[in-house]
C-alpha cells in the first residue's frame, strides 16, 4: 500500500473526505449565521438547536408519516423556517433597538428550550436515519471508495451555498437585502419594507440550518444535542472567516472541515481544537478575520 | 493602579451611573452579613449555602465584567473550572494546604484570564462572545484529554485539610464560616474596584469608549485588567468550589456553566452590586428543587432567560432599585 509522510494513503484520503463532509457543515451553517448577521446584527444562537429541529423534523415525516428523504429536504427547511418567523416576529423584533448582546442571550434561552424539551423526550442516545436506497453504495474512485450519500452532501452543500452566494450578490432581492445591510432606514424611505425583509431573511437563516440538519441525519445520528458541539465550533469557523462575505465564509468552512480531517491523520490529539488555535492565531495575526472588515 | 495621576478626570456624569450611596450599601451588607452567619443555625443547610455563595462569587465576578464593563463573555467557565482542576490537584497530589492551594487555584486563573483577555478584547460585542466561548471550548477539550483531570470522573476525595493550620474545615460549619469569609473578602473588593477611579474610567469606556479614548484613557488596557480581575475572582470561587464540594470535574468547565453565570447576573440584574448575588441564589434554589425533573431545569433556565431579555431586563435587584427610587421621587412630590 502507497503512503504520503508514512501514512496509508487510504486512511488520509478517508479523513479527507469526513474533513470535507464537516466542512460541508460549517460552511453551511456559518453561511445561515452570516446571512442572518449582516441584517439583523444578532448572532443566532438557536442555529445549533434549528439544526437539530431540521433533522427531527426529517426523522418524524419518516417514522409517523412515512415522508422520505427528498420530500424532507424541502419541508423541514419550510417547518423549522416558520417557527424561526414566528420566533422573529413574536420576541427578536422587540430587540433591535437595544445592545445586541440580548438578541445573543434571547436566542441562547431558546436554544436551551428546544434543546431540553427535545431531550426529555429523545434522551441523550441517537435516533437513526435509515438512508434513502438510491444512496446506497459507493463510487469506485480508483485510489478510494467514496460513498455515493457523502458524495451527494458535498455537492448538494456547494450548490446551496453558492445559490445563497448568487442570491445576495447578483439578484435585484439581494441587493435589496445589500443595501439594507448598510442603511436600512435609506432603503426604506425608498418604499421597501425592510421588516418584513428582515423576518424573511431571519426564516432564510433558519431554514439553512435545518437543511444542513435533514443532510446531516442519515450521517451522524438524530440526536438532541448534535447542534450543541457544532454551533461552538462554528462560532470559531465565524471569527476565523469574518461575517462580511458569504464567499469568505464558504470557503472558511470548507476549508477548516479540511484541516481538522487532516489533523485527525497526523496528530489525532488535537483534532477537537485545532480549530480554536487557528482561531486564536488568526486573532493575533488579523483580529479582523480573513474575510471581514472591522464594524 | 496608572489611573492615580488622574484621579481628577470627572467621573461619568450620566444619570444611569448610581451615586455611591455608601449608607445603603453599609447597611444592606450588614444584613446580609448577619442573615448569612444565621442561616446556618435556623435551618438551612450549609453545603446549599456554601453552593450558593460560591455561585455568588462566580457570578459577581462576572458582573464586574458585564455590568461595569459592557464585556460580555460567555467563557467563563473556564476561569471557574480551572481555579477547581488547580486547587483539588495540588490539595490533593501535592498536599498542599487548603488556603495554599485556593491560591495556586486563583493563581492559575488570573494567568488564564491575562491570556484569554489579551485575546478575546482584540474583538468587541458579539465577537468577544464568541472568541471567549470557543476559548472556553477550547480549555474544556484540553481537560477532557489531558490525564490529570481523570476525564468523565474528575478529581474525586479532595481533602480539605486545616486552614492556616488551626481551622479544621472537615467540621461543617467552619468550613461555611470559611466559605463566607472568602465571599465577602470577594465581594468587598468588587464594590471596592468599582467606587475606585478604576471602576469610574471602566463605567465610561462602557458608556462611550470613543470619548473615553479621546480623554487620553488606554481603553484597552482598562478592559484586560478588568477581564483578569474578573477571571481571578472566578477563579477564587472555583477553588473555593472545590474544596466545599472536595471535587473538580469538566462540569465546571462546560459551556452551560458559562450560559448559568450569565443567567444569575441577568436575573438578578446585571451592573448593581447586590443582584448577581440574588441571582445566585435564585437559580441554584431553582436548581435545588428541580434537581428531580431532569432535563426540565435546562428548559425553566431558557424559559428564564428568555422572560427577562423580553421583560425584565434590569433584574431582581435592578427593579427593587427603580421601584424604590420611584417611590421616593413621588414621596418627595
Amino acid at each position: 500500500m502507497t503512503e504520503i509522510f508514512g501514512v496509508p494513503v487510504q486512511a488520509l484520503f478517508g479523513q479527507l473526505l469526513i474533513g470535507l463532509i464537516n466542512g460541508a457543515f460549517y460552511a453551511m451553517m456559518s453561511l445561515g449565521l452570516a446571512v442572518i448577521f449582516g441584517l439583523l446584527n444578532i448572532i443566532n444562537f438557536t442555529h445549533g438547536a434549528q439544526y437539530m429541529m431540521g433533522a427531527f423534523c426529517a426523522f418524524f415525516l419518516l417514522e409517523l408519516a412515512g415522508i422520505g428523504y427528498w420530500w424532507s429536504l424541502l419541508i423541514a427547511p419550510i417547518v423549522v423556517g416558520i417557527t424561526g418567523i414566528i420566533v422573529e416576529r413574536t420576541m427578536l423584533s422587540r430587540l433591535y433597538k437595544l445592545d445586541h448582546l440580548y438578541g445573543l442571550l434571547l436566542t441562547f434561552g431558546l436554544a436551551l428550550i428546544v434543546q431540553g424539551l427535545f431531550t426529555n423526550y429523545y434522551g441523550s442516545s441517537g435516533q437513526p436515519y435509515r438512508l434513502p436506497d438510491e444512496f446506497a453504495g459507493t463510487f469506485n474512485l480508483g485510489f478510494m471508495f467514496l460513498p455515493k450519500y457523502r458524495a451527494w452532501v458535498i455537492v448538494a452543500s456547494l450548490l446551496v451555498c453558492l445559490g445563497t452566494w448568487y442570491l445576495t450578490e447578483r439578484t435585484r432581492l439581494g441587493s435589496y437585502l445589500r443595501a439594507a445591510t448598510e442603511n436600512a432606514t435609506v432603503v426604506q424611505a425608498f418604499g421597501i419594507n425592510v421588516p418584513r425583509m428582515v423576518t424573511l431573511t431571519y426564516g432564510f437563516g433558519v431554514g439553512l440550518a435545518a437543511f444542513a440538519g435533514v443532510m446531516a441525519a442519515p450521517i451522524y445520528q438524530v440526536n438532541p444535542q448534535m447542534g450543541a458541539n457544532l454551533i461552538i465550533v462554528v462560532f470559531a469557523v465565524v471569527v476565523i472567516g469574518g461575517m462580511g462575505s458569504i464567499l469568505g465564509a464558504i470557503v472558511t468552512g470548507f476549508g477548516l472541515g479540511i484541516i481538522e480531517g487532516l489533523t485527525k491523520v497526523f496528530y489525532p490529539e488535537a483534532s477537537n481544537t485545532v480549530i480554536f488555535v487557528i482561531m486564536v492565531i488568526v486573532l493575533l495575526i488579523k483580529p479582523a478575520g480573513l474575510f471581514g472588515q472591522e464594524r | 493602579m496608572a489611573t492615580s495621576s488622574k484621579v481628577a478626570i470627572p467621573a461619568p456624569a450620566t444619570p444611569a451611573a448610581e451615586p455611591p450611596e455608601t449608607r445603603g450599601f453599609r447597611i444592606a451588607t450588614l444584613i446580609f452579613v448577619v442573615a448569612l452567619a444565621v442561616a446556618p443555625h435556623v435551618g438551612f443547610y450549609p453545603v446549599f449555602l456554601m453552593k450558593a455563595l460560591c455561585f455568588a462569587l462566580f457570578a459577581c465576578a462576572f458582573n464586574l465584567l458585564l455590568g461595569f464593563g459592557g464585556l460580555l463573555s460567555f467563557g467563563h467557565a473556564m476561569f471557574l473550572g480551572t481555579a477547581g482542576y488547580v486547587t483539588a490537584y495540588t490539595a490533593k497530589s501535592w498536599g498542599l494546604s487548603p488556603e495554599l492551594a485556593i491560591l495556586a487555584g486563583t493563581a492559575a486563573s488570573t494567568a488564564l484570564g491575562a491570556m484569554a483577555g489579551a485575546l478575546a478584547i482584540r474583538r468587541q460585542g458579539i465577537y468577544f462572545a464568541m472568541i471567549t466561548l470557543a476559548l472556553s471550548q477550547m480549555v474544556f477539550f484540553f481537560y477532557l484529554q489531558t490525564p490529570f483531570t481523570h476525564g468523565e470522573d474528575g478529581i474525586q476525595s479532595v481533602p480539605r485539610g486545616k486552614m492556616f493550620g488551626v481551622l479544621d474545615l472537615t467540621q461543617p460549619l467552619v468550613m461555611y464560616y470559611v466559605v463566607l469569609t472568602i465571599f465577602m473578602l470577594g465581594f468587598l473588593l468588587i464594590y471596592r474596584v468599582i467606587h475606585s477611579p478604576f471602576g469610574n474610567v471602566l463605567k465610561a469606556i462602557r458608556d462611550n469608549e470613543p470619548r473615553a479614548i479621546s480623554l487620553g484613557y488606554d481603553a484597552d488596557r482598562f478592559m484586560l485588567i478588568a477581564f483578569v480581575l474578573s477571571a481571578g475572582l472566578a477563579g477564587l470561587a472555583g477553588a473555593t468550589k472545590a474544596i466545599v464540594f472536595q471535587l473538580a470535574s469538566l462540569t465546571d468547565v462546560h459551556w452551560t456553566m458559562s450560559g448559568e453565570v450569565v443567567l444569575m447576573t441577568l436575573l438578578g440584574g446585571m451592573g448593581t452590586i447586590f443582584g448577581p448575588v440574588a441571582g445566585a441564589f435564585a437559580i441554584i434554589s431553582i436548581e435545588n428543587y428541580f434537581a428531580g425533573f431532569g432535563q426540565w431545569v435546562t428548559v425553566l433556565t431558557g424559559v428564564i432567560f428568555v422572560v427577562c431579555v423580553l421583560a425584565f431586563r434590569r433584574g431582581i435587584v435592578g427593579e427593587l432599585g427603580a421601584w424604590w427610587t420611584r417611590r421616593r421621587n413621588t414621596r418627595r412630590g
